[in-house]
């Protein structure tokens, strides 16, 4: 049996639960889906919708709001309850928090951001990638079952999660926490002051990445932007090192953006930084090594030295 | 208060790096090596809570001797003293593996504060501090934006990243491991009166005995299959750009 553990908030279902549950249905295994919080009798029956052997509702007070103690300490007893083969999650900030811990309580370890899972001669394997995306690599689980490991964001469809003919049952499972035992103290999220810049409005977008080497050329991309009438933005290492406010950063940290033209100046193209701009209609990329990540999106590439392409695609611009 | 950082060795960002022969893992023999920048991130903050709170900073790090590059660059940045879990089955080693050579080594020194990078740049497991705190028994937190160590220093405050522009702060009890996210300050960078004062500071070597089981197993390590449909446009910078510019307007019409 495979265990996929969704991830809800308020009762709202994280929809990347769905892609991990495709995934999880391509794996000749019966598929059991569990989620886990205060009040969760809803978000259960939403999920029953998928064609999976069961759901699992997993209530306790303790779990609301989330914190890596109360999870860890509950999933730990749902794996023991179920003996799956495999436990499988959406790879979301929520599961980086909790499920490298549950996996060492279990004696176990996570096989994290996984983009795939095949079959390679007769044994179950996962895909992750490795050194940012420059390679990929096809990772064995070891040891005994179960095996865990989490799927990237993007990497399935949602809408290729199998729907059931009829709804599964929904199974509820107690869990024995002790609130008290729960370290972290939560406070409610909140989001910083309205940002300055709202690039999901922009029409076209110039980026900039670790390409453009020092704050002092950033000229370069500003001339660049504004001839194309664009706003310029950046991948997050050019935010990090303060040569940009934070409130132009694309990525999975930052904003989402889908404009008209995407022009990536010196950005390898990180996945936190694909999943913010791959929805653009037309994206263009600019980039040293023919090898970078950026140009699996890219509609329209240029290999070569940013330094003289884009004063060149200025002044082809300007030049009528 | 005394604080360990967690740092790790990673090959330099833009090494043309190539699958070595085994196609399990890089042929890194010849690489140039660099610290990862998470861990920078992590070091600077613990730095900056010296700064403010007093107390020692301790550098933790496991892998083979030239890892001691690293070191060595963290203590002339301002760290004050060393503990190096030296093997040579660590070079490659995953974060289960890493964690539990540290966790060994960390155990008796009874740190108030642990303090680690979010992710490598090499593996990118993003899990070594979850799985140390694990092993250490330490409440912890994740993808951590600010730090406040309460007055009395009994707790602290930290702020957490979450998804799309959230943020929550989280109060938990001392001692406790945080995973840093980048971006939480800005880097400082050895002066030459670090590099010497670094020469005279103690780098505690502790040998491993046998690395714990990884968990998991590098069948194969490929460059990815491209299954883009990017067109390529050669030529000169000028020839390539007037290309550019005239595709945008003729075939994509974006402009």
């Amino acid at each position: 049996m495979t265990l996929v553990i969704a991830e809800q908030r308020g009762g709202v279902l994280n929809p990347a639960t769905w892609e991990t549950l495709a995934a999880a249905q391509q794996m000749n295994a019966p598929v059991t889906a569990a989620v886990v919080g205060a009040r969760v009798q809803d978000t259960a029956a939403e999920l029953a919708a998928a064609d999976v052997a069961e759901v699992l509702a997993v209530e306790h007070e303790a779990l609301e709001p989330y914190t890596p103690d109360g999870f860890v300490a509950a999933l730990a007893q749902v794996v023991e309850a179920t003996g799956p083969e495999r436990v499988l999650f959406p790879h979301t900030y929520q599961t980086r928090d909790h499920a490298p811990a549950l996996a060492a309580r279990l004696g176990r370890v996570l096989i994290p951001d996984c983009i795939g899972s095949k079959d390679r001669d007769g044994q179950r394997v996962f895909v992750r990638p490795m050194f940012q995306g420059k390679f990929v690599a096809d990772v064995l689980p070891e040891g005994p079952a179960p095996h865990f490991a989490s799927f990237q964001i993007g990497a399935y469809r949602a809408d290729a999660c199998v729907r059931g003919a009829a709804a599964a049952t929904v199974r509820e499972v107690a869990v024995q926490l002790d609130a008290a035992a729960i370290r972290q103290r939560p406070e409610a999220p909140f989001k910083e002051a309205k940002q300055a810049v709202d690039l999901t409005q922009a029409e076209r977008i110039v980026a900039v990445g670790r390409g453009i080497k020092g704050q002092e050329h950033l000229p370069l991309a500003q001339e660049l932007a504004k001839v194309l009438d664009a706003e310029l933005a950046a991948s997050r290492p050019i935010c990090d090192s303060g040569w940009l406010p934070m409130d132009r950063q694309i990525g999975s940290s930052g904003q989402t953006v889908a404009p008209k033209l995407y022009l990536a100046v010196g950005i390898s193209g990180a996945i936190q930084h694909l999943v913010g701009m791959k929805g653009a209609r037309t994206i263009v990329a600019v980039n040293k090594d023919a090898d970078a990540p950026i140009f699996e999106v890219a509609d329209y590439g240029i290999v070569g030295d940013l330094f003289e392409v884009v004063p060149a695609i200025v002044a082809a611009l300007d030049g009528d | 208060m005394k604080t360990a950082v967690c740092i790790k060795q990673v090959v330099t960002r833009d090494w043309p790096l190539r699958p070595a022969e085994s196609a399990t893992w890089v042929r890194d023999d010849d690489a140039s090596f660099e610290m990862n920048e998470p861990d920078a991130y992590a070091l600077e903050e613990a730095l900056r809570l010296k700064e403010r709170h007093g107390g020692e900073v301790v550098v933790c790090s496991a892998g083979p001797a030239r890892i001691s590059q690293v070191i060595r660059e963290a203590l002339a940045r301002g760290a004050d003293r060393a503990i190096h879990v030296e093997s040579d089955a660590l070079s490659a080693a995953g974060a289960d593996a890493v964690a539990a050579a540290l966790a060994a080594a960390m155990q008796d020194e009874s740190f108030d504060l642990v303090l680690t990078g979010l992710q490598s740049d090499d593996q990118g497991f993003g899990q070594t501090g979850v799985v140390l705190a694990e092993r250490l028994g330490l409440p912890h937190a994740t993808i951590i934006m600010e730090v406040d160590i309460a007055a009395d220093g009994a707790g602290l405050r930290v702020k957490r990243e979450l998804e799309s522009g959230w943020f929550q702060w989280v109060a938990m009890p001392l001692p406790a491991l945080l995973t840093i996210q980048s971006g939480i300050n800005q880097l400082r960078y050895a002066t030459l009166r670090g590099i010497m004062a670094a020469k005279r500071k103690e780098i505690r070597t502790v040998p491993l005995d046998g690395v714990a089981s990884q968990g998991q197993r590098i069948l194969e390590l490929y460059v990815p299959e491209k299954t883009s449909a990017t067109r390529f446009i050669d030529g000169s910078a000028p020839e390539a750009a007037r290309e550019l510019v005239r595709l945008l307007r003729e075939e994509a019409r974006v402009l």
